[in-house]
């Protein structure tokens, strides 16, 4: 039993993530059309904004210390961050141990260019092309993005902390009257799932409840006709470009304190994601936030070592194994439209 | 007018046959250029060219920068560059700083990508293309396997890079093939006496393994060493090279009765398991009245600086680290640091020191053949390359030298110094017979020059 909730617990945040990231790309795939292979790079550059801000954050100015020595034996350079030396030592020290939170203001900005700059960019020119087309173009467009990112940043993944009020772990198992030590669970993990949450409700209330959003809608429904009445739809799926931009950077923003990001953490991501795509049904966002939660959770149970003792290797193919019997069983997803895919 | 003088006939046949057999038949030892007949890539001109193939790319792209620089810092000193670096305090003199034998050293890189085919494919460039003479480098055991044995095919000199792996010098070694580098069973043997002081011979141990070789070999070594100290084993758990968040092989630990967790994982593997397992509390929890505790068995400083905070007091073993305090390493640290402006890792390490061994075995054998240079690295006993005395073992091309513990440092005085030595673990200690099981396997075989 208490396995069975571990699992299930554990499923939460890689499903979180795999749920943000797919609702983007069927946000993309639904409006634009477009089979858009970039989108990991999206959520590895949004990881690579909180790194960036925690390095703008530590930006320091070098004083000698000639009291200590450096591996060379010279006299110590000490680095203080700006930050320290303007607000204090202590404030200081808490805007840089924040830095991660924060980055989730200093990625939306830089996200939503990104995402323009991409759709106006490139990927226009791709509208009417193949989906193979499609693919080349932004799988190659994420392979540039990955190495501009290495270039920077190097290979090696860059540590980035969650602040320390989010260290350490809850005793998930105490609370529900079962021995300590059976269920524990990082508190950033439940901040992540919370977030995932918060976002994903806003991105649908966005969609459901505003002019703009039903205009959207309409578009994914009837691109034609939405444009026949006047409407510059092209303009607005821009804009939900932009915002799949957005939604993946900040799950990777979020993301980066569960595993230091590093320039391929997109790649790792993204095959999966189409996987939940598939599986969700292609263009359906519920669908896509179902599936992802779904295949992470089943994707922690096939990790358990009694699983793996049983079925050798499965823990590596069971989410193609769930896509492959729904694409035979059910080619449209689980809550694709009827039709699409059927055809 | 003819070229030959007398007639040929039965006696002058004869008595050259027996002068020809017997020259062949003398012991090449006494001849200074005993193997000056042709090899492969033999350097005619002022110049020998050496190939240098690490990761340029993928996810080892920055040790295989750090290899680079190694390089490119022992041809300086070979040609007589720089202050030298460890040519000065290395105990054979034969390097004079003018290249190899004379001639000026040269060098092309190739790409790893930390994958078997591509290594393969770029040191094969550099061996039929461009003439390497000696191909070197390589931050992954199973690249190092795939090198080593296209170099016995061609018939040139492997000076493997990093590579831990038992199987390089184990059930994979090959008589062109050399490792420096220490492996999983010196690991074992270096860090189970120093876990017996720190953490008592009541432990159970979880392992969770990367699912290839290099972590087979590991958990293997780390497993036999803890059990002989008297640990349980409760679970050996494989983990796929390409996992990245391992949250559902970390928790079922604490429900295994387990006080200790061995993280046989390296790179970004490791650096990704210990953050995970340190989120999740692992270190806080007492387990069978006992601190929970996580052992690294292979660090390197690169990784440490990935993993953060999270390898604080865990202890791990290292080939070499750039605190250590003798003559050849503060001669090294000194030249890599004011070329670079940052101290070598255990990569950059190895590597500069295989270029230097391999110069220096030229140089004593006197030829670039790779037999004659087989046959001076074979039991070479030397000094003062950063690890105390070591010998290269002629069973099995291995060095054997001293083996560091390490513990990640709790006071970082800079993003180097991350990890604190516990202790230097004697060579004689981590020594074992050529046909210990864990190396079981495999035959050297005889060298090949390639022609």
């Amino acid at each position: 039993m208490d396995a069975i909730l571990l699992q299930i617990l554990n499923g939460l945040d890689k499903g979180s993530a795999y749920a943000l990231i797919a609702l983007g790309l069927t946000l993309i795939f639904g409006t634009l059309g477009v089979v858009n292979f970039a989108h990991g790079a999206l959520f590895m550059i949004g990881a690579f904004c909180a790194v960036t801000l925690s390095r703008l954050l530590s930006l320091s100015f070098t004083t000698i210390d000639p009291e200590r020595t450096d591996f060379l034996g010279n006299p110590l350079k000490v680095e203080t961050p700006y930050v320290e030396a303007w607000f204090g030592p202590e404030t200081g020290a808490a805007i840089i141990d924040w830095s991660v939170p924060l980055a989730i203001l200093f990625s939306i900005p830089i996200m939503a260019l990104v995402g323009l700059f991409m759709e106006r960019g490139l990927i226009k020119y791709f509208y009417k092309r193949p989906h193979a087309d499609q693919i080349l173009v932004t799988f190659g467009l994420a392979i540039v993005l990955q190495e501009i990112i290495k270039y920077f940043y190097g290979a090696n993944p860059i540590p980035t902390p969650a602040p320390d009020a989010f260290a350490g772990s809850l005793d998930f198992g105490v609370l529900i009257g079962l021995d300590p030590n059976l269920i524990i669970y990082p508190y950033w993990r439940i901040v992540y799932f919370v977030f995932a949450m918060a976002i994903i409700g806003a991105v649908f209330a966005f969609l459901q409840f505003t002019t703009f959003g039903m205009v959207v809608r309409a578009g994914m429904a009837d691109r034609q006709t939405v444009g026949l009445l006047g409407i510059n739809i092209d303009k607005r799926f821009t804009f939900m470009f932009a915002l799949a931009a957005v939604v993946a950077g900040l799950a990777g923003v979020m993301y980066a304190p569960i595993n230091s990001p590093n320039y391929h953490m997109g790649m790792d991501f993204l095959v999966l994601s189409f996987v939940v795509v598939v599986v969700g049904g292609m263009g359906s966002l519920p669908g896509a936030v179902l599936a992802g939660f779904l295949l992470g959770i089943l994707e922690s149970f096939a990790s358990m070592a009694q699983v793996v003792a049983l079925l050798p290797g499965i823990n590596q193919i069971i989410i193609y194994l769930v896509a492959i019997v729904i694409l035979l069983t059910r080619p449209r997803g689980l809550m694709g439209r009827k039709g699409v895919m059927e055809s | 007018m003819s070229l030959i003088r007398k007639p040929l006939n039965r006696r002058s046949i004869l008595r050259a046959s027996a002068v020809g057999g017997a020259a062949l038949a003398t012991p090449t030892v006494f001849t200074s250029r005993a193997w000056s007949a042709g090899y492969l890539n033999e350097p005619t001109g002022s110049t020998v060219t050496l190939g240098f193939n690490v990761p340029q790319t993928g996810p080892y792209a920055d040790e295989g920068a750090d290899e680079l620089r190694a390089y490119q810092l022992a041809v300086e000193h070979l040609n007589g560059g720089g202050d030298g670096g460890m040519m000065g305090t290395f105990s054979s003199k034969a390097l004079k700083g003018n290249g190899i034998l004379g001639k000026k050293v040269e060098y092309v890189t190739g790409d790893t990508q930390t994958k078997s085919d591509a290594a393969r494919a770029s040191a094969k460039s550099m061996i039929e293309k461009d003439g390497a003479i000696m191909i070197t480098g390589g931050s992954s055991s199973g690249v190092a396997v795939a090198v080593q044995a296209l170099c016995q095919e061609a018939g040139v000199i492997f000076m493997a890079g990093l590579t831990h792996s038992n199987d390089t010098t184990g059930k994979d070694k090959r008589a062109n093939g050399f490792r420096h580098f220490f492996n999983s069973y010196m690991s074992g043997a270096a860090l189970a006496p120093v876990l017996k002081n720190a953490y008592g011979d009541d432990r159970k141990a979880y392992h969770l393994t990367a699912d290839y070789n290099w972590g087979y070999t590991t958990e293997q070594a780390v497993r036999e060493s803890t059990e002989a100290l008297g640990w349980e084993t409760v679970e050996t758990v494989k983990t796929p090279l390409a996992a990245t968040d391992f949250s559902a092989y970390i928790t079922p630990v604490l429900q295994s009765d387990a006080d200790v967790l061995v993280l046989n994982h390296y790179g970004g593997n490791m650096v990704n398991s210990l953050t995970n397992a340190v989120q999740f509390g692992l270190r806080d929890k007492l387990v069978n009245g006992k601190q929970f505790e996580i052992i690294v068995p292979l660090y390197s400083r690169l990784m440490a600086k990935g993993a953060g905070e999270n390898v604080k007091g865990i202890f791990g073993s290292t080939n070499w680290h750039w605190s250590l305090q003798d003559e050849g390493s503060k001669a090294f640290v000194k030249s890599f640091g004011q070329k670079y402006g940052f101290p070598p890792s255990q990569a950059a390490h190895t590597t500069y020191v295989q270029a230097l061994l391999y110069a220096d075995a030229c140089e004593r054998a006197g030829t670039f053949n790779p037999c004659g240079v087989v046959e001076a690295l074979e039991g070479f006993e030397f000094d003062g390359l950063g690890n105390g005395k070591t010998l290269y073992r002629a069973e099995d091309h291995q060095c054997f030298k001293d083996v560091l513990v390490v513990k990640g440092k709790e006071n970082p005085s800079s993003e180097f110094d991350l990890l604190e030595i516990v202790e230097v673990t004697p060579a004689e200690q981590v020594t074992y017979d050529p046909n210990h099981p864990q190396m079981a396997g495999g035959q050297l075989g005889t060298c090949n020059p390639g022609v």
